[in-house]
């Protein structure tokens, strides 16, 4: 894999000095990066109160998908292992979760981490061939897992409702129940920016960078004193995690856990918005998922636009134009902007920070 | 009848389908031992095929071997297209960029066709003859077995090609070695482009095999998805390996068909997948894959 050209943003910039090892890397060094930070809080914290409830219910979306395609990153962008099955990760957060909160009656601050941990479980059963197997190989494998990850959870009627599936209850914190959008939403974006917090700055540790080690060439990463078998399945279990909780909050936010949701395409959907938003950034896995979310509703737009009257024809036609635009997406941006677009946000900081003058 | 007959029933009709998993795969395996790529959207290509055979017969009205030929030879321009378009500019780029850039192309002709040709289930006129074969007293539906029939011979002309003829030779070598093909004067990426085409007409004929078998509608590319293990068993870059899996996988369908019902059956493949990947990860046939660091 390319490397990022990334690095050299961490270098010394315009008016901050580094003063000691530290300092050098720090994230938040300078006034305007903190005041960035505070008015991104800021904007979070207001948007539910200004916006209005079809804006509130996208947000909860893009964060939720921020949560699992920031998880599928971590495997295939910084680790190289590429996953064609991460939504039967969801799935599997989805249906722990729902059947801790409706059998076990457990609250949603334990319910949601199970279905992490059980996601994660699982994650690391099928990372246990990737000493093994790797590349297209290993892609196969995360396929064939999710099929019968779907194959499971469709005949394993007691336990997951089959293809019914399962209603989850509303969250509830001390008398309040979160049962609407704008409630949930304090419930989401939070845990959603603290994941990604968390997965920016585990690439600037030990772990985060054997990872990266790993991804440039597995064998040269071991002669270096890596453990594979530990740092890949430690990626397997990361991202199945994320997938975990996407999939937990996702049982929460539209309160029913069933197959349909966890399928092959929605295994594409954020493979695309992987690769879109960039390879081995947050940054871009954020962009991402906000693009490949935001991509459907425009398209819906436009075929009611299009189409008219005719609704149960203009599905079907919606369908197919989404594929069709997906499809294109990931094509084109492979072939003419392979980072994606945290690369295109990268030029243009590095144009604004010297302009008026030229690259 | 008997418990054994109807055992050889399911057998042979089992065996009978393999022929024509066999001819899906041999597009993954053309591609895969010709340019080391593996094909996401070979099932869509079939699904091409099939659509401009459909166009060619029932909407133009033109004679069955006239249609056949045009999907051949659309197969042929669109895989050798997608070859010089998408493949070649992404050459040495990570496994990880070229399965994504197939898989999007996947999408690209599966939503194409659902925008042109809409979500309808289509009946394409018939091709083989559908009279029922007796293999002494157990019947074979006739649709069934001459697509085995023609499915065999185009696999095993196939093989013969590459074989016999100086081009098929020439297939041969830049698979091998790419530098070593271009050394005594072969004209690589002609042979690179001219292999994708040939795994596109390959699929498409599988396309209008099996649409004409069963039906056709933009998915018909899902049915790729379940020949991974029959690739993933004979070994991805073993051409005769196509054919032992093919059967192999076929046979197996069958059994959990009938034995533990429809829905094993959709999901053994998978089951096979797994299992083969564990324990031997390179197939029956396949090579080894040895990697320098």
């Amino acid at each position: 894999m390319k490397t990022r050209p990334s690095l050299a943003l961490l270098g010394p910039r315009c008016g901050v000095l580094p003063l000691s090892h530290a300092d050098a890397g720090r994230r938040l060094d300078s006034p305007l990066r903190w005041g960035g930070l505070a008015l991104l809080v800021a904007f979070l914290a207001l948007l539910p109160f200004v916006a209005d409830g079809y804006i509130v219910y996208m947000a909860c979306l893009v964060a939720i998908t921020i949560v699992s395609v920031v998880g599928l990153n971590i495997l295939t962008g910084y680790t190289g292992l590429l996953s064609i099955g991460h939504a039967a990760f969801n799935g599997v957060g989805a249906f722990a979760c729902a059947v801790a909160a409706t059998r076990w009656e457990l609250p949603f601050w334990l319910a949601i981490p199970f279905g992490g941990l059980m996601a994660a479980a699982a994650g690391v059963l099928v990372g246990l061939p990737s000493l093994r197997i790797k590349g297209l190989y290993l892609a196969i494998a995360t396929l064939a897992a999710q099929f019968i990850f779907l194959f499971v959870v469709q005949h394993w009627t007691s336990v997951t409702g089959g293809d019914r599936g399962l209603q989850v209850p509303s969250p509830q914190v001390g008398g309040l129940r979160l049962d609407s959008d704008f409630r949930l939403y304090w419930l989401i974006v939070p845990v959603a920016f603290a994941m990604c917090v968390f997965a920016a700055n585990l690439f600037r540790t030990r772990i985060g960078r054997a990872f990266i080690a790993v991804r440039e060439r597995d064998y040269s990463a071991e002669v270096l004193g890596i453990d594979l078998l530990r740092t890949k399945l430690l990626s397997f279990a990361l991202a199945s995690f994320y997938a975990g909780i996407a999939g937990a909050l996702m049982a929460y936010f539209f309160r029913i856990a069933n197959p349909e949701q966890y399928g092959f395409g929605s295994s594409i959907l954020q493979l695309t918005a992987v690769i879109v938003g960039g390879l081995g950034s947050i940054l871009g896995s954020i962009l991402g998922s906000l693009f490949m979310v935001a991509l459907p509703e425009v398209l819906k737009g436009l075929a009611t636009l299009l189409s008219g009257a005719d609704a149960a024809r203009s599905a079907v036609m919606l369908a197919s134009a989404r594929e069709l635009v997906f499809g294109l997406l990931i094509v084109g941006f492979l072939l003419l902007e392979p980072f994606g677009l945290a690369e295109i946000v990268r030029r243009t900081r590095a144009r604004l920070a010297v302009w008026p003058f030229r690259t | 009848m008997s418990p054994f007959s109807l055992f050889l029933e399911y057998s042979l009709v089992g065996l009978a389908s393999g022929g024509m998993y066999a001819l899906i795969a041999l597009g993954f395996v053309l591609v895969f031992k010709g340019t080391g790529v593996f094909n996401f959207a070979q099932g869509e290509l079939m699904m091409v095929g099939a659509y401009v055979y459909l166009t060619l017969t029932q909407m133009l009205g033109a004679h069955w071997a006239l249609g056949l030929l045009a999907a051949v030879a659309v197969g042929f321009a669109l895989g050798a297209l997608v070859e010089r378009v998408v493949l070649r500019p992404l050459a040495g780029q990570p496994t990880l960029s070229i399965v994504m850039a197939t898989v999007g192309l996947g999408l690209v002709l599966k939503g194409g066709a659902g925008l042109l040709f809409g979500p309808e289930q289509r009946q394409l006129p018939e091709l083989l003859p559908r009279k029922p074969v007796f293999v002494g007293e157990i019947l074979i539906p006739g649709g069934v077995f001459w697509t085995f029939v023609a499915s065999l011979a185009i696999v095993l002309a196939c093989l013969a090609w590459f074989r016999f003829t100086r081009s098929g030779v020439a297939m041969r070598a830049a698979a091998s070695s790419q530098a070593n093909a271009y050394a005594v004067g072969i004209n690589v990426p002609a042979i690179s482009a001219a292999t994708w085409g040939l795994a596109a007409s390959t699929g498409a004929l599988a396309g209008v095999l099996l649409s004409a078998l069963n039906s056709l509608t933009p998915h018909l590319g899902d049915v790729a998805l379940a020949v991974l293990a029959v690739l993933i068993v004979g070994g991805l870059d073993s051409l005769a390996g196509v054919i032992v899996g093919g059967l192999a996988i076929g046979w197996l369908q069958a059994m959990t068909g009938a034995y533990l019902g429809g829905s094993w059956r959709e999901v053994m493949p998978y089951g096979v997948v797994l299992l083969v990947l564990l324990v031997r990860p390179h197939g029956l046939f396949g090579r080894k894959e040895i990697e320098r660091i």
